[in-house]
């Protein structure tokens, strides 16, 4: 049953997370760029607030894959780091959290981009 | 001006009158809440396969990223994501669509200026306000700690 709730937990929050998307999609003239920016921006406010760190206990996936989890994931990088190496940790955890999240984007996208046809089939609609 | 078709596709897309909201928020919540409860069950899986809290959130990742990496060149993403607005976006694998998606248009226009450059039209911008916040909080909790 607790399995179970995690699972509820994660749908909810994730998808929560993903309508304040689309309300503001919806509602401003924000850009898929913009939003993607302010919501990692905002997981690091609120993950540098200790605000966000709840939320991941309770949600699980539903807090870590939207893209403030990744902003979370860099403030946390950051503490990390600043305990460890003082003033030099500021300019490292950021990075070092996110290492893996970006060159994967960066491999796989290179990897797709050379296997797959580029011209896509949107315009069929 | 030069503007290739998938260009006017978007252009055209964002001008044209929104949907309504009753149907766009709903389908943003399942779809978005859909892909985290698939990064759910994948966090789970490498837990119980032996790797740490911190590993298996990785791996989560790296395997949502590539399977967006996939469906982007399948160009099945972007017509998820026709449907799903946010909910396709703000999940990590939308982030990666933003990267695969523009490599790949802009492949024609050469390997380095063309797909490296373009690459990061959108997670450029992501990387540099990211990772510039996370720098001021690293300072100010660094002041913090001094005390």
């Amino acid at each position: 049953m607790d399995m179970f709730m995690e699972y509820v937990w994660a749908f909810l929050i994730g998808g929560l997370l993903c309508a304040i998307g689309q309300v503001l999609i919806d509602l401003t003239k924000l850009t898929p760029a913009r939003i993607l920016t302010s919501y990692v921006v905002a997981g690091v406010i609120l993950g540098a607030l200790g605000l966000y760190e709840p939320i991941v206990e309770l949600a699980g996936g539903g807090a870590t894959v939207p893209l403030t989890g990744f902003g979370y994931l860099l403030s946390k990088g950051v503490r990390e780091a600043v305990d460890q190496n003082g003033i030099l940790g500021a300019f490292m955890g950021g990075f070092t959290n996110a290492a893996v999240g970006i060159a994967a984007a960066i491999f796989f996208g290179l990897i797709a981009a050379l296997v797959f046809k580029s011209g896509s089939k949107i315009n069929e609609t | 001006m030069n503007i290739s078709n998938q260009e006017y596709g978007r252009l055209a897309k964002r001008l044209s009158p929104p949907s309504a909201m009753y149907k766009t928020i709903p389908l943003a919540f399942v779809i978005g809440g859909g892909i985290c409860v698939l990064g759910e069950a994948l966090l789970n899986i490498y837990q119980m396969l032996g790797l740490d809290m911190e590993k298996a959130g990785m791996l989560t990742s790296m395997s949502l990223i590539f399977l967006s990496a996939l469906f982007t060149g399948l160009k099945l993403y972007d017509r998820i994501a026709q449907h799903a607005g946010a909910g396709t976006l703000v999940p990590i694998t939308g982030f990666a669509n933003s990267v695969v998606s523009p490599a790949l248009d802009f492949k024609s226009e050469g390997f380095v200026l063309g797909l490296g450059a373009k690459m990061f039209v959108i997670a450029g911008p992501v990387i540099v306000y990211g990772i510039s916040a996370s720098i001021v909080y690293g300072l100010i909790y660094y002041i913090t700690t001094l005390f």
